[in-house]
């Protein structure tokens, strides 16, 4: 909770990075976007059927689990990761059969135990928390809730129950990767969700270079930047990390001075 | 079946108002479809609701879809086992060749009433696939159809149908490039295309309300098996039987018998090169609970959640999920699950072709495998009822292949 709450300050936005755990050098390309100046990890669990992803992401969960990326593999890399970063927040993310399959008090109590700050359960509705959301709560790690283009104000209120942390707005209607979405769209939906909750918004899907990331910045407290990183870990390989760490710094300096320009 | 739950009063008033059947079923989607979830449930209820809705559909199966399809008495058969009774009722004999259709004809009537202004769906073997392109092109609908690229190149027949049907046909080459793949790949289209897109789901899975209204089209078939036997025969069946993949023709037979205590019911699942080889398709016998494809049921998985692959000679058979319902049905103790290899199925699907001069589908074999069992613990003055669900013609090179014959 507290490091989400020193993630997003009001003087200025957060980078939200995502990769996959198991796709690469994980630790090395985790490191990476600390180093680049990111601001909180989301940590793909890698899943065989992963229908919320563009392909950039499909191919990321299918490298990692053709490697043999077990569950253990994934809590182990977040056990290290707080070990080397003890401030900066993990957020686990990714879909609800991997993370149900031992029961929910094992997944909360494992995901605690590595450090986690907070999960992110792609298709698991607010309407079917029961299933996951109780646990994480009781273990103090943050139900993340995804709210969308398509997420009305009467239906609002039913995500954000119960979630915390912050909230990953979903800025097109789609799957992660190419799309991108209107700036005047993605501010409008902010200001309209932000008359609903105090939670910081970081808005995501389609963003890939510095300047979507500082126009976004501006509006929102937070950017989420996943399939642009994930696609140099599939291109690059072992070489991957200064890669990542070169785009991860010019994405954080854009969003973290977005708001000086704004004026 | 569990000992401590007491058994429901009625096992027909599932789900609940939250799309649960048991522990089973549920809304497991991302967020961008839920608001379309919630609104189709309601125009669901809405179209129930209207009696014009039901007469459209009653019409277009009466006069479209051929029905009512007939019950037909295998005599050959029953002679042959000298045990049961054995009726067919015959699906295989609807347009199109297969059950499918009647589902079909429900969703694109909703999906106009919704106003949405184009269909898509996801298809295995290639059954649905053709079904729901049939049924865009009678109502003037654009179709895209997601099939496995391992499908279409086993499939080729039915992916010309669908073309000449109008339908775009879209292979998937993701995963292992079957049924599994083509739904991921349907569900990431219908994300992407929400504000204007049906999906027409092809079995009685996914996220709550597709197992219910799926299910409600397809339960045409046990209400007509019902009262055609009573008036044939003035008896319920003893035990009904139909294959489960999904298990969309199994829910539409045995949904109308289930608060029937006399009447047994039988599922059969398909188990492959057989259940200890690992290779096979019997969520129910081999897996375990979990979540995938928007609803929660019995699930091929490893332990750590993730899918595996299925395996079965029916291309219909071929997932590693089952319709929620059945998931409840089977932790209930309602119906009884048996799986039936690959091997046990071509000689079903050999013996009713030479016995009755009906070629049934490979995935109807399944069931028509469970009767050298049945008719042992079933009597000369007792029924056993056959979903015959379709036809087998789109399954010839296969059997010919498994059978090592050249054409």
């Amino acid at each position: 909770m507290s490091r989400f709450t020193h993630a997003f300050s009001p003087e200025r936005a957060a980078l939200v990075c995502f990769i996959t755990a198991g796709d690469g050098d994980t630790a090395a390309n985790l490191d990476a976007l600390v180093e680049g100046g990111a601001d909180v990890i989301e940590l793909g669990m890698p899943f065989t059927d992963p229908m919320a992803d563009g392909p950039a992401i499909q191919e990321a969960n299918l490298r990692s689990l053709g490697k043999g990326t077990k569950t253990a593999d994934v809590l182990q890399i977040a056990t290290d990761f707080r070990m080397r970063h003890p401030d900066v927040p993990l957020v686990l993310m990714g879909y609800a059969n991997p993370m149900v399959r031992r029961g929910p008090e094992w997944f909360a109590e494992s995901a605690s135990a590595a450090g986690a700050d907070g999960v992110i359960c792609v298709d698991l509705a607010p309407e079917e928390d029961p299933d996951l959301g109780p646990a994480l709560r009781a273990k103090g790690i943050s139900p993340i809730r995804l709210a969308t283009p398509t997420t009305d104000a009467a239906r609002l209120p039913t995500v954000l129950n119960g979630s915390s942390g912050f909230l990953y707005y979903v800025s097109v209607a789609g799957i992660t990767g190419k799309q991108q979405a209107a700036i005047d769209s993605i501010e409008e939906n902010v200001t309209r969700i932000k008359q609903s909750t105090d939670l910081p918004i970081a808005v995501g899907f389609g963003v890939r270079t510095p300047e979507q990331a500082e126009a976004i910045a501006k509006v929102a407290d937070g950017v989420v930047v996943g399939s642009a990183l994930v696609e140099l870990v599939g291109k690059y390989a072992d070489q991957a990390p200064e890669k990542i760490r070169e785009l991860t710094s010019a994405l954080a300096k854009a969003v973290h001075n977005a708001r000086e320009t704004a004026a | 079946m569990t000992d401590a739950t007491p058994l429901p009063n009625s096992f027909m008033n599932q789900p609940d108002e939250r799309g649960h059947f048991g522990q089973f079923g549920g809304r497991y989607v991302a967020e961008t479809l839920m608001p379309l979830i919630l609104d189709l449930e309601k125009e669901y209820r809405a179209a129930k609701a209207d009696p014009k809705f039901k007469e459209q559909f009653e019409d277009l199966l009466e006069h479209y879809v051929g029905r009512p399809s007939p019950m037909y008495f295998a005599e050959r058969l029953t002679e042959h086992f000298g045990g049961p009774q054995i009726w067919f009722k015959r699906e295989e004999l609807n347009h199109t060749g297969a059950h499918k259709i009647n589902n079909c004809i429900g969703q694109i009537l909703l999906a106009i009433r919704m106003g949405k202004t184009r269909i898509i769906a996801e298809t295995g073997a290639g059954q649905h696939g053709v079904a729901t392109a049939t049924v865009c092109a009678r109502f003037g609908l654009p179709c895209t159809i997601f099939m496995g690229s391992t499908d279409v190149e086993r499939q080729k027949p039915n992916v010309f149908r669908m073309k000449l049907l109008g339908a775009e046909v879209v292979p998937v080459t993701s995963g292992a490039a079957t049924l599994k793949d083509a739904m991921n790949e349907a569900l990431r289209d219908w994300v992407a295309n929400v504000h204007n897109t049906f999906y027409i789901i092809g079995t009685a899975a996914g996220p709550h309300p597709y197992p219910e209204l799926v299910r409600d089209f397809q339960s045409v078939i046990g209400r007509e098996a019902r009262a055609q036997l009573l008036d044939r025969t003035g008896k319920l069946p003893d035990v009904a039987v139909a294959a489960v993949g999904g298990g969309s023709n199994a829910i539409g037979l045995f949904h109308p018998f289930l608060d029937d205590p006399d009447v047994a019911m039988v599922g059969v699942e398909a188990a492959g090169h057989g259940i200890e080889t690992g290779q096979h398709a019997a969520s129910l016998t081999g897996g375990f609970p979990g979540i995938l494809h928007g609803n929660k049921t019995y699930l091929l998985q490893d332990e750590d959640g993730q899918i595996t692959e299925a395996h079965s000679i029916s291309a219909g058979l071929d997932y590693p999920g089952i319709g929620p319902e059945h998931s409840w049905l089977h932790e209930s103790g309602r119906v009884k699950y048996v799986p039936i290899t690959d091997n046990e199925a071509l000689e079903a699907f050999q013996l009713c072709s030479k016995l009755e001069g009906i070629i049934p589908a490979l995935e109807s074999a399944h069931a028509l495998a469970a009767l050298p069992a049945l008719a042992k613990e079933y009597g000369p003055d007792q029924i056993v009822l056959v979903n015959v669900s379709g036809r087998g013609d789109k399954d010839i090179f296969t059997v010919a292949d498994a059978l090592g014959v050249t054409m």
